[in-house]
């Protein structure tokens, strides 16, 4: 039963493999095949929910680095359930609709494999029971966005929207990385379930603010929650099904997904409280404002759910159990009608070729399933009865209205925010379908099931969750709840509460968000005379932050990679001495008393005269190819010490590559300049300076190691075991190939890096000069 | 630069020198050799050809593209690494067979992995002596 959840995780990755071969072979079935897969697991994930509604989560545990205390571990509870159900149900419908809206568009199997694997990055970050476990699929979630962002790679903007949301969330995901290391320090456990009963440890634990404050930073940005929050709207460049899935019904929810994990472990503070109701806030009215300073269909729902994703936020940070149980039901009211209005979206894209709700008007002709479906969407998340929303938007004024903090603050801050989301409903669905606009310049054209189905299926879903709304509330959001504020009594949902201040509320913010929607034109384009609609601040600070960055990175390269061979060795030599000869100063390092006597005979003693006449002959010498020669020579010389001191491995090595490198600089050296005497006699005293101080100090540093007696017992295993263990005579060889395998495949493969970068640069050259 | 000597040595040379490359790389297990230094002279020998010839000639003579030995050397090692995995055991872990071999003694997965290095050490200093040689 438990390798059930591996399998749910890893089917998707599968999936993303075979994806793309899927519509290259069989065009016509995979479009067809492909909504099966989420459909499956959906239906997987209903099996057990009867178990873990019932308050016992499935675990799968596989050790992974079992020294760390991490281990790859899954682990199903309510909360999860919830979120796994929303990524699989909505993945159905996007799987269903992206072909459609693709047509016949060749790089529907590539954006068909990174659903997939996005859909199972999802899946592992709500099932993961291991904080490293959630960190790397949380990870892949952010490259998976990344890459769909960036879908229209030919386009700088999608390419520009995809680096942006792939830094903010990158730096975001860097800094729960370190809050997840820290938490776990405090706690002693990486595993969820044991953390999940230590919150008392954490919260009195004097490292508790940092964890929460990185923790937070890592939801805020994956969250789009201010002044994160303008990555969203940017990521809207990807292809509507996308923004449909990852940027809004799923991804952006991660945040959330996190504050609601932890907030057993770390919520229930001071510091907590006060830090995510206020971003919330705030991020609340951010977006329900922007939403209505833009005409483009996508960037309206795009803001709203900034908005939205500020809401929960809020309700997070109140941390009631009211407050938990409104967050619960909104998230999945806000997934069903969201994701209906931006299939919807792209629908009316596809169907008329533009967005711009000025444009637009009356498509409910044209297009009547998609206008039912996003009409109703729109109902819903106006908040009228007996839609889902009704019920989302009841719960939330009644958490707002017993808030711990600031009750009539919060409560006023989510009436207007939900009468701007009013406002855009009315936007999003009222204009583009039913409104009187003449469209015939448009041509718009009927769409298929493809495109409608999608549309409907969730707005009649919110549909039924209005109508019977206790049976969603007992299977679905009472076992979340329960997981996220221990205590919460079962959670009875309704849609009629009765007369009560709530229900004056909901009225209020109906009429205030129609009077906006009312207003909205006229006042844009008083806005629009006084002068453009600026970019927010944040974006704008980012801006400037990554064109200093590059700007400040290229003059360093510039200043560190000047171009000149002598310098990055005046620098290599030069530090090298400075370090290590600072470290002879100070350190406990003497030098030995009498130098020991060479002990050889004349052959030694030759030898060296060699390697000595071979380097004098290179500095004074005014020809190319005597130079090298004598450099060779000196090779050689050290060649034969080698052999002289019994290490013939050594020397065949040094042997080769000496010949190789004269057959180098015969290739290289008739095509050099002349030979000329440039440098100059205090250049030459320099490089005299510079050539001395490193011989120098290397004479020094051979000069005490062979003073001092080895003690190394590493060289004397590696002589004892060669034979036994490594089956091989040669102990050098059998060191380089099997005791320490691990560092020669490293260096090979800088070798071959290497050999990439000098060919790379050749080529180059060679054709730019041909 | 057509030398009569060199280019009739070299001839003759050549399979004398790749054979002793092979010899290298097999016997480095137990006497002085290995894959290093055995790519080492397996280059040299179509360094000399191609001096002798030049390079066109020289790619003709080595049939495979240098950057692909490069490649095919790195999957070897990588792949020599992880045999192991089939048993269970740890990456890199050497695997030894029972029968006695000429020349190499027990054959193991070391070898394969030497063999890894000598392509890669080969194909590395035939892809720059090539372009340089092509410049």
């Amino acid at each position: 039963m438990n390798d059930m959840l591996i399998a749910i995780v890893l089917s998707g990755f599968l999936a993303a493999l075979a994806a793309p071969a899927l519509y290259h072979f069989f065009p016509r079935w995979a479009g067809r095949l492909c909504p099966l897969l989420p459909l499956a697991l959906f239906a997987c994930l209903l099996t057990v929910a009867g178990q873990v509604s019932a308050g016992t989560p499935l675990i799968f545990s596989l050790p992974w680095i079992p020294s760390l205390g991490i281990s790859f571990s899954l682990y199903l509870d309510g909360l999860g359930l919830l979120f796994a159900l929303l990524v699989t149900g909505i993945g159905f419908l996007v799987f269903l609709y992206t072909p459609a809206y693709m047509g016949n568009d060749v790089r529907l199997g590539r954006l068909t494999g990174w659903l997939f694997a996005f859909m199972a990055a999802m899946l592992g970050t709500t099932l993961a029971g291991n904080l490293i476990t959630m960190f790397v699929f949380w990870e892949l979630t952010g490259i998976c966005s990344y890459m769909l962002i960036g879908f229209d790679h030919e386009q700088e903007e999608a390419r520009r929207a995809a680096l942006q949301a792939l830094l903010v969330t990158g730096i975001g995901g860097l800094a729960l990385l370190a809050g997840f290391i820290l938490l776990g320090n405090i706690s002693g456990t990486m595993e969820l379930a044991e953390l999940l009963g230590r919150g008392d440890i954490v919260r009195a634990h004097p490292l508790y603010l940092p964890a929460l404050m990185l923790v937070l930073a890592g939801a805020f940005t994956k969250s789009a929650q201010f002044p994160f929050h303008f990555w969203l709207p940017s990521a809207m460049a990807a292809p509507t099904p996308v923004s449909a899935y990852l940027h809004s019904a799923t991804m952006v929810k991660l945040g959330i997904y996190l504050l609601a994990r932890f907030s057993p472990v770390l919520g229930d503070t001071e510091a907590w409280v006060y830090l995510v109701v206020m971003t919330g806030g705030i991020t609340m009215l951010t977006g329900g404002v922007t939403a209505l300073l833009h005409n483009d269909l996508k960037q309206i729902l795009a803001w709203s759910t900034v908005s939205a994703l500020g809401t929960l936020t809020l309700l997070l940070g109140l941390g009631t159990p009211a407050a938990t149980t409104a967050a619960m039901v909104f998230l999945l009211v806000h997934a069903l009608y969201k994701s209906s209005l931006f299939l919807a979206a792209g629908a009316v894209d596809h169907g008329t070729g533009t967005r711009d709700i000025t444009r637009l008007g009356d498509l409910a002709r044209i297009m009547p399933w998609v206008a039912a479906g996003a009409g109703l969407a729109a109902l819903s998340m106006a908040g009228l009865p007996p839609l889902a929303g009704f019920i989302a938007k009841e719960l939330l004024y009644e958490a707002n209205l017993q808030s711990p903090l600031a009750p009539l603050a919060v409560t006023v801050v989510a009436v207007l925010s939900n009468s701007l989301a009013v406002a855009a409903a009315v936007l999003a669905a009222y204009i583009p379908f039913f409104s009187k606009n003449s469209v015939h310049d448009l041509h718009p054209h009927h769409v298929e099931i493809g495109l409608w189905l999608p549309v409907l299926l969730p707005a009649l879903l919110g549909l039924l969750i209005g109508l019977f709304p206790g049976q969603v509330g007992a299977w679905l959001v009472t076992p979340a709840v329960t997981v996220i504020s221990t205590g919460a009594s079962p959670v009875q949902l309704a849609l009629w509460h009765g007369f009560n201040p709530v229900l004056l509320l909901s009225m209020a913010t109906l009429g205030t968000g129609l009077v906006i929607a009312a207003l909205r034109g006229p006042l844009l384009r008083k806005l629009s005379e006084a002068g453009n609609i600026r970019m927010g601040v944040a974006e704008r600070l980012y801006g400037i932050f990554f064109s200093r960055l590059q700007g400040f990175a290229s003059k360093l390269t510039l200043t560190i990679q000047g171009g000149l061979l002598r310098n990055y060795l005046m620098i290599v030599v030069g530090v090298t001495v400075c370090l290590v000869g600072f470290t002879f100063l100070t350190g406990s390092g003497e030098l030995p008393a009498s130098l020991p006597r060479p002990d050889g005979g004349i052959h030694e003693w030759l030898t060296a005269g060699v390697i000595l006449a071979g380097a004098v002959m290179a500095m004074v010498t005014r020809s190319r190819l005597a130079a090298v020669a004598a450099i060779g020579t000196v090779g050689y010389g050290v060649a034969l010490i080698y052999i002289l001191f019994g290490a013939p491995d050594l020397a065949m090595t040094q042997f080769c590559i000496e010949t190789l490198s004269i057959i180098l600089f015969v290739l290289v050296l008739h095509r050099l300049p002349q030979f000329a005497l440039l440098s100059n006699r205090a250049t030459r005293v320099r490089d005299l300076v510079v050539a001395l101080s490193i011989g120098g100090l290397m004479t020094l540093l051979v000069l005490m190691t062979v003073s001092q007696p080895l003690s190394s017992h590493i060289s004397t295993w590696f002589l004892e075991q060669s034979l036994p263990a490594g089956h091989g005579r040669n102990v050098v060889n059998v060191i380089l190939v099997d005791f320490r395998a691990l560092d020669t495949l490293g260096e090979i493969t800088v070798l071959a890096v290497a050999a990439l970068g000098v060919y790379g640069l050749l080529k180059k050259r060679h054709k730019e000069e041909g | 630069m057509q030398s009569l000597i060199l280019s009739t040595t070299i001839r003759l040379l050549m399979p004398l020198l790749l054979m002793f490359s092979v010899f290298l790389l097999l016997r480095g297990h137990n006497e002085p050799g290995g894959g290093f230094v055995g790519g080492l002279v397996a280059a040299a020998a179509f360094a000399l050809y191609s001096l002798a010839h030049g390079a066109e000639a020289g790619r003709k003579m080595l049939r495979i593209e240098p950057r692909l030995l490069v490649a095919a050397g790195l999957m070897t090692a990588l792949v020599s690494g992880m045999l192991p995995f089939i048993t269970g055991q740890p990456f890199l872990t050497s695997l030894w067979s029972k029968l006695p071999m000429p020349i190499i003694g027990h054959a193991g997965s070391p070898l394969l992995f030497d063999a890894g290095v000598y392509l890669v050490v080969a194909g590395m200093s035939l892809l720059i002596i090539f372009s340089l040689m092509e410049e």
